[in-house]
């Protein structure tokens, strides 16, 4: 077993950030707005930084697909512990448009390349919502998943995950290599220190066209239309239960 | 960090909610951001000290304040990410960063808390000081505990019968075989009771500067008591003191440097002292312009929010470039002081009676400028004008500023 863990960190609209729409509906404002590491990923690179640190793993290396500023997220990874860093340049319309199965194949291509043990993600983009990438990276590997994970433990080559799901809590044991999704509650990522932060400096980033990994960017989805979420209407008050009933009837609620 | 505060990550919710509201998380892209000109590693500094502001110390400014609170843990907890002694030499413990990434840091902790991070200031001038003028059992001997913050330091020079005045310092240490008797009495002290080290300026010999030598007095140490508490109007966060010395036996040996180089050493420490209390009055300020500019998008009277007010829209203008134009002096001031360069003093002198001044009004106009609401202690920008008042009275009153500028102008070198 390598040792190596791979973790996938996106670059996303801050979380505190007001989002807005671009005049033509074509998409959000990014030009100008703040970003950072996905919330999700932040808590990936934890899991695996602390697997590391358990000695259950030997390296961690985060990965980014994006254009230059990928690198920015990179580096907080390895401010956070992260031993080295794959940039895996993706720019313009192609950056636009990469989505989940993109970034699975690349994910999945790095995994062989890198000979991964372990693929931990965010479970899902604060930005696009999917909650696919660990998904579709585990199915083109053909590894187990563990998705929606609170809690990962190592035995021996197996792994344990608690699985956060509609009905409660899921404990699955699963062989390894896998692809681990983390959820919120699996752990507090732990801030940068300066003199990590001075450390990361020094590691490496290694540059990747996604080309050199065969694969293809072109995407199945076409964006049509981004628009605001409607506007709150006013409500109505409604004297009676008998009258609330009548209107929940009336707009075909019931 | 903390995730409770958020409701749900993934609808892109945004609010940290705090006990007073909503304070500097969002990262600003606003005429004021305190990123611009910034290197990507000062930017990552600054980001550290952000989420940290807003995540451990924002959400308990208001208590603390309140309850008159020593955070010893959060303190820890920031020592554990490098601030107890930024720029210390990291071979006893420090972060080896310069004087400019430390104001960039104090900037930033400050809008989650203005009187705590000028007590971590304070704490790191004091590390600072033994790293510079200690020997090398001195320093192997604080220094590593002081930037963990295991121990946690107070610089004691001011006297009741000498503030700005203090060369004229009445407190005496005796030599008496290989340890110097003190007595005296210190005032005003920060962290005075609570604190483990204590940086005393204290007369050895003649009277005047060239008298005075710096000793390390540890608490415990017989001799050494505490006043009351100081009741006062903001930095509520941090306890204040007088120190007493009665026949207080400190060893030779923790003396810094030699005998009166003592001022000397007192003065260099507050020349970065007075950068970084600089820089806590830039982030409170940052904050309040803020909490102002948020308050003016939303009250609304005579049918419109107050920021279609065109007196109101000009005052926050003048507010944010008063407070841009204090902020690139306490930079500058703090490049020539890493530097070594000539102006440094008048630099760092200048810096601190500018934006002292200025983030005092912006914070009083923020306040104004939320009317009634200002006043109210549920609302943060209340406890940003109370904390940053006494910036301009201490590490030297701004009129001292002005006697040291004046002096550089007026002495025939």
């Amino acid at each position: 077993m390598s040792g190596r863990v791979l973790v996938g960190v996106k670059r996303v609209i801050d979380y505190a950030v007001k989002i807005r729409v671009k005049p033509d509906n074509s998409g959000v404002v990014t030009d100008g707005v703040k970003h950072s590491m996905n919330p999700f990923c932040e808590i990936a690179v934890e899991e695996a930084v602390k697997l590391k640190e358990k000695k259950l793993i030997k390296e961690v290396v985060a990965v980014s697909c994006g254009p230059q500023q990928a690198q920015e997220t990179i580096r907080t990874a390895l401010a956070m512990g992260a031993d080295r860093g794959i940039h895996v340049q993706v720019t313009g319309k192609d950056y636009e448009t990469l989505g989940p199965l993109q970034v699975s194949k690349i994910l999945a291509a790095l995994a062989k390349k890198e000979d991964a043990q372990l693929i931990i993600l965010g479970k899902q983009a604060i930005d696009d919502d999917c909650n696919q990438t660990g998904q579709m990276t585990a199915a083109l590997l053909d590894w187990p998943q563990g998705t929606f994970a609170s809690e990962v433990s190592m035995e021996g080559d197996k792994l344990k995950v608690v699985r956060e799901i509609d009905g409660g809590l899921e404990m699955i044991k699963i062989n390894t290599p896998a692809v681990v999704s983390a959820d919120l509650r699996l752990n507090t990522p732990r801030y940068a220190t300066l003199p990590n932060i001075m450390k990361a400096k020094k590691k490496k980033i290694a540059n990747v066209n996604p080309a050199d990994l065969g694969v293809d960017l072109t995407s199945r989805v076409e964006i049509l239309r981004v628009d605001e979420p409607p506007q709150r209407q006013a409500g109505v008050k409604v004297e009676t239960v008998d009258d609330l009933v009548g209107k929940l009837k009336d707009t075909g609620r019931i | 960090k903390s995730y409770s505060q958020p409701k749900c990550l993934c609808a892109g919710c945004v609010i940290t909610v705090t006990t007073y509201g909503f304070i500097c998380s969002v990262p600003c892209l606003l005429c004021v951001a305190a990123s611009y000109g910034l290197t990507d590693e000062q930017k990552e500094f600054q980001k550290v000290a952000f989420d940290f502001a807003a995540n451990e110390m924002a959400p308990h400014m208001a208590e603390w304040d309140q309850k008159e609170i020593f955070p010893v843990e959060t303190m820890r907890k920031a020592a554990e990410l490098g601030f107890g002694g930024i720029y210390v030499q990291p071979d006893v413990g420090g972060s080896g960063l310069s004087r400019l990434d430390t104001s960039i840091i104090f900037e930033a902790l400050s809008t989650g808390c203005v009187s705590t991070t000028a007590y971590i200031s304070i704490h790191n001038m004091c590390a600072w000081m033994i790293d510079t003028f200690g020997n090398t059992e001195q320093r192997e001997k604080f220094c590593p505990d002081l930037c963990t913050m295991e121990k946690f330091a107070s610089y004691c020079l001011t006297e009741p019968g000498s503030g700005s005045d203090a060369a004229s310092l009445l407190t005496t240490a005796q030599r008496k075989g290989d340890h110097y008797i003190l007595n005296g009495s210190k005032a005003f002290i920060s962290g005075g009771g609570d604190t483990d080290v204590y940086v005393v300026m204290c007369r050895t010999g003649g009277k005047g500067a060239k008298g005075i030598s710096c000793l390390v007095v540890e608490k415990g140490t017989p001799g050494l008591s505490f006043g009351k508490k100081e009741k006062k109007v903001g930095w509520n966060s941090q306890p204040t003191r007088a120190v007493i010395f009665e026949d207080c036996a400190v060893p030779v040996t923790n003396r810094l440097g030699e005998e009166g180089q003592g001022f000397n050493i007192a003065m260099k420490g507050l020349n970065g002292g007075r950068i970084n209390i600089a820089s806590c009055s830039l982030g409170a300020a940052h904050a309040s312009v803020e909490l102002a500019r948020d308050h003016l998008l939303v009250r609304k009277q005579f049918g419109e929010t107050l920021s279609n007010n065109q007196f109101l829209q000009f005052k926050l203008a003048e507010m944010a470039t008063r407070l841009v134009a204090s902020r690139l002096m306490v930079r500058e001031a703090a490049t020539a002081l890493q530097e070594g360069r000539r102006d440094a003093v008048s630099l760092c002198s200048m810096a601190k009676l500018f934006a002292t001044d200025e983030c005092f009004n912006i914070c009083n106009q923020a306040l104004q400028m939320h009317g009634g609401y200002g006043y109210l202690k549920d609302y943060a920008v209340q406890q940003f004008v109370r904390d940053i008042r006494v910036h301009q009275i201490l590490e030297g009153t701004n009129e001292v500023m002005r006697m040291i500028i004046s002096r550089n102008l007026l002495t025939e070198s």
